[in-house]
Formats: C-alpha cells, sequence, structure tokens
C-alpha cells in the first residue's frame, strides 16, 4: 500500500527582495495511512509552503510528492480528491450561505447529492444551527469550523490541517479535536501543523520538524521526549534571572521554566538563583515537555538522527 | 450536479444574487445613452436609408452591455476571489483548466446575454425595430459575449490590484467599444478613422450584431464573423494556456 503522503527530495526556491530564497531544502518523508503526524517548525521554516505543494497551490523547485501513490503534478485530478485541505488564512465566500457552500465545494469534486453527509458534517462541528446563515455573518470561529467542513465535504482519506487553532477559543478547539480524532479512529490520515505543541504532543504520533527548509527532526512522539532533557524546574519570580540562568530559561510573565538534565543540575540552578537573591516562588520540578525538545532542538542543542531510516524503524 | 458545471452554477448565482447590481445597473446605464444621445442626435444623424438614429443606436447599446457585463462577470468575480482569498477553494479541488474555462466563460456568456436581453426590452419600446437577419444578432451575441468573458478572465489572472483592474476597463474595454460604433455608423467617419475601426476587433462584433436587426451592415458579415471567431479563438487559448501554466494562480 503506498504511502498517504511522500514527500522525496522536495526543494523549492523563489526569487525574493534579497535575491534567491531556499524556501524548502532536500525534505524526504513519508507519512503512512493512518497516521496523526504534526509537522512543527518556527514561523519561517517552510511548513506551508510545504502544503502548499502538498495541494497543489505551489509548485516544486525539484523532487516528487504523491498522496496516496497520485503525483501532486502529473496525476492531481486523483491526489486531490484524496486529499482535503484546511488552509491556514480564515477565507470564505461572502456571497453563499453555510448550506450552499459546502454543497458548491462538494460539486467541485464531482459529488451531488451529499445533504447526509453535508448534516453529518454541520452536526459534528456545531454548526446545524448556522446551516442558512451567510458566511458574512458568521463569528470568527464558525467560519474556522466551515472551512474544516469545507475540507472534509468530499469525504478524503487524506486530511491536512495547517495551523486550524491558531486564534481559536478553547470550546473550538475542543470540539474540533475531537472530530478530527475521531476521523482519524475511522482510518483518516491527518497532517496537522500547529504552534500549540501542547496539542502536537497529544495528538500526533509522529513528529517532523522543519527548520530553514529542512527536516531537523522526525521520530515518534515519544521518542522525542524521551530522547531530551529529562527534568524541568518551573517556579514564579518577580526578581530577574541571573545571566546564566535566564540564557537557557524560557520566561512567560512571573513564570519562569529551565530545564535541567539530571538532578545535579537541578542542584546547580537552584544554587545559582540563591547566590543571586531571587526569590522563588511555587518551585515545581516536572518532565520536560515537547516545547522543550522543539526549542532545544531549534536552537541546535540536539542532533537528531539521520531522518529517513529511523522513520522506517520506528514504524516496525 | 458535477465538476464545471458546479462552478458555472456558482458563478451564475453569484452575479444573480447581486443583480440590482449586475443587472438593473447597466440596463439603467443604457438606457440614460439612449435617451441621452438619441433626444440628441435623433434629427441631426442619418445613418441607413430609412433608419432613424434610434433604431441605429438600440441594437449597439445591446451589445456594448452584452460585451462590457461579460468581461466584468468574469473579470471582477476572479479578481475578488484572489484578493480575498477564497480561489484557495477552488484551487485544491480537481477541475481542470478546461473545466475552469468553460465555466468562468459560459458564466460571463449568460450575464452578457441577461444584460443584452434586458437593455433590449426596455429600449425597444423607443423606436421602430425588427429583427431582419436574427440568427446574425445571434451568433456575434454569443461570440462577442464568450471572447469577452475570455479576455475577463486573462484580465482576472493578470491583476493583483482593483486598481490594475480598473485600468485594463478604463484603458482598453472602454475605448475600444465606444469606438467601435455604437453611437455611430464608421462610413460617417474620415477616412483614416474608417481604417482604424478597421483595426478593432470590437468593431466587427457591433457590426455583425446590427445586421442581425437591419439586413445591412458596413462590412460584410461574414468577414466580421471570420474576425471575431478568429479573435475569440486567440484570446480563448491564451486564457487556456495561462489557466493551464497556472499563472499567478500556483506558485
Amino acid at each position: 500500500m503506498p504511502a498517504a503522503v511522500s514527500f522525496s527530495h522536495v526543494c523549492k526556491t523563489y526569487l525574493g527582495a534579497r535575491g534567491e530564497v531556499r524556501a524548502l531544502d532536500d525534505v524526504s518523508f513519508d507519512i503512512e495511512a493512518g497516521e496523526f503526524f504534526g509537522l512543527l517548525g518556527p514561523n519561517g521554516a517552510g511548513k506551508t509552503t510545504l502544503i502548499s505543494i502538498l495541494a497543489g497551490l505551489a509548485r516544486a523547485s525539484a523532487g516528487k510528492v504523491s498522496v496516496l501513490g497520485h503525483d501532486v503534478v502529473a496525476d492531481y485530478a486523483a491526489a486531490r480528491r484524496s486529499l482535503g485541505i484546511v488552509p491556514q488564512e480564515l477565507v470564505f465566500d461572502p456571497f453563499f450561505s453555510v448550506r450552499e457552500t459546502l454543497r458548491i465545494q462538494s460539486g467541485y469534486f464531482g459529488v451531488s447529492g451529499n445533504d447526509a453527509w453535508i448534516d453529518e458534517l454541520l452536526e459534528g462541528l456545531g454548526l446545524a444551527d448556522k446551516a442558512g446563515a451567510n458566511m458574512r455573518q458568521l463569528s470568527g470561529g464558525m467560519k474556522r469550523r466551515v472551512l474544516v467542513a469545507q475540507a472534509l465535504v468530499h469525504r478524503p482519506p487524506v486530511i491536512v490541517l495547517d495551523e486550524p487553532t491558531a486564534g481559536v477559543d478553547v470550546e473550538l478547539r475542543q470540539t474540533l479535536w475531537s472530530f478530527v480524532a475521531r476521523l482519524n479512529k475511522q482510518g483518516h490520515t491527518v497532517l496537522l501543523t500547529t504552534h500549540y505543541l501542547e496539542e502536537a504532543e497529544a495528538l500526533c504520533g509522529r513528529i517532523a520538524m522543519l527548520k530553514q527548509g529542512r527536516v531537523v527532526a522526525l521520530d515518534r512522539t515519544s521518542n522525542l521526549l524521551a530522547g531530551t532533557a529529562h527534568q524541568m524546574l518551573r517556579f514564579k519570580t518577580d526578581d530577574p534571572l541571573p545571566p546564566d540562568v535566564a540564557a537557557h530559561a524560557r520566561v512567560t510573565g512571573r513564570i519562569a521554566q529551565v530545564t535541567a538534565r539530571d538532578a545535579g543540575e537541578v542542584e546547580s540552578v537552584l544554587a545559582r538563583l540563591r547566590a543571586a537573591g531571587v526569590r522563588v516562588e511555587d518551585l515545581e520540578i516536572g518532565r520536560a515537555d515537547l516545547e522543550d525538545v522543539f526549542l532545544e532542538i531549534m536552537q541546535g542543542g540536539h542532533a537528531p538522527a539521520a531522518p529517513a531510516p529511523r522513520v522506517a524503524e520506528a514504524l516496525r | 450536479m458535477t465538476g464545471w458545471r458546479t462552478l458555472f452554477y456558482k458563478e451564475v448565482l453569484r452575479f444573480w444574487k447581486v443583480s440590482f447590481q449586475t443587472v438593473a445597473a447597466p440596463v439603467l446605464t443604457a438606457v440614460l445613452y439612449l435617451l441621452i444621445f438619441g433626444h440628441v442626435l435623433e434629427d441631426e444623424v442619418t445613418v441607413y436609408d430609412q433608419v432613424g438614429y434610434t433604431s441605429f443606436l438600440i441594437p449597439g447599446l445591446v451589445m456594448m452591455s452584452v460585451l462590457q457585463n461579460a468581461f466584468a462577470n468574469s473579470s471582477s468575480s476572479l479578481i475578488q476571489s484572489k484578493i480575498t482569498g477564497n480561489l484557495v477553494f477552488l484551487l485544491v479541488t480537481p477541475l481542470s483548466h478546461r473545466a475552469w474555462f468553460a465555466a468562468y466563460v459560459g458564466a460571463s456568456v449568460v450575464r452578457g446575454l441577461v444584460v443584452g436581453l434586458g437593455v433590449f426590452v426596455v429600449t425597444v419600446w423607443f423606436a421602430p425595430l425588427r429583427l431582419a437577419e436574427p440568427w446574425w444578432a445571434v451568433v456575434f451575441a454569443l461570440l462577442g459575449a464568450g471572447m469577452l468573458g475570455a479576455l475577463g478572465l486573462i484580465a482576472g489572472l493578470w491583476a493583483e490590484k482593483f486598481d490594475q483592474m480598473a485600468a485594463f476597463q478604463n484603458f482598453i474595454i472602454m475605448p475600444m467599444t465606444f469606438l467601435a460604433g455604437v453611437f455611430y455608423s464608421v462610413h460617417s467617419l474620415p477616412a483614416v478613422w474608417q481604417a482604424a475601426s478597421h483595426l478593432n476587433p470590437f468593431f466587427y462584433m457591433i457590426d455583425g450584431f446590427r445586421r442581425g436587426f437591419f439586413g445591412q451592415s458596413d462590412v460584410s458579415p461574414w468577414l466580421s464573423l471570420a474576425v471575431v471567431a478568429a479573435s475569440f479563438a486567440l484570446v480563448a487559448g491564451i486564457a487556456l494556456h495561462l489557466l493551464r501554466s497556472g499563472y499567478k494562480l500556483r506558485a
């Protein structure tokens, strides 16, 4: 059985204001059917470019991309029928109601008489009472739900969600994730890009990280978590951290988080804080999460294993 | 309903939902032209023998409305979808470049004909008019609307901003339609301008369309048909090529 999605030596260069920009540099990995796969990376790492090439919105400068064995250029019609894309931007057609929008999108894919599935989508995404409303009348969160329904209206086996929860309230996130998780259980392959690393940690079985257009990590989520700093110190403070601690800390308002490899390092961090006269409240020591792994990899501290062979191992 | 027919239906629905703006407004504009020019020039200008100026003007205004609205439909739909970003819903579908072409141009033809018919129905009461050779009128209305729909598609693909689109409309489409003999017979022009008019494909569309009403025209309808068909083929070829190559659609 072919991979649900296959990227093979994908490169993308374009001419920017300051000469040639290499947005993707030899990206290769496969996503197997039924996986819930996360694609992470800082802004500008190339995530959206990669997804655009997959969806046919952009063309690779070199390399091949296929969906369930269908090349996205040579066999674009079959590839696009297999793919449901939830775009990052909150776009809509102001001329139509929610139901019209979904019927039209369905028709583009050659699917007619699709109202039973459209009703199911509306129900599952909490849109049932908005079916007759014009797109312009919907709140941002509701428009986002319609985007998800549009992507699923032709029942694609592979679903791509590009930052689906950016700027979305808690309730919608819950609805969305339970809906997508259900689809994944039913056998749909899901490719997710997100900035919310706790989402990726909770949902994705496997993760690829992109940095400056290259794959810098590719592994099972559990392996990524296991292969990094084990301890995480969290505390609140009003005082400035000493520079040697601050360099390795993540600070959000009053909350500081510092990674430590082992108990000895925990002690040394605490000693340095005490020496600098930093008053610490609510101190906790816990396991590192995906955000720490991410920061470590992006700061170049972590040497990832050569991607392709390890993926194959991890899957077997 | 499948594939291109859905897109065609959506494009027709799009202008029909705002028909006050897309149909009623251009009909009103054409009626104003008729009232003002017809009133001022009725006794001043003679065209073909036994054809009053107002009678002469009506088919010209009908065809001008057909052409301008066919252009407006595909061009404004595309530029709006590009700027608001909702063209992505179409770009991710399996629709071929031929399906895009058929749907956008087909809906443009529908809009052009609906507005043209509206102008005809409202203006026909102002002067005696008969359809001497109706098939010419039908053929030129269809081909003309098709060509302008395809031209609108090209403009919609090319333009990145509304002011670029306005420039295309104001500096190319408007002068070419106004200088095509809507308001006058080119025989009333000095020789130089007559020759210049013959380089304008819009002239042949309007002249050929008028043939359907009066049974006479400035040039042979067969020559007009050849020029208009060739122009349509050229414009359609360019539009299809741009769609297939993903020009300004797929980065």
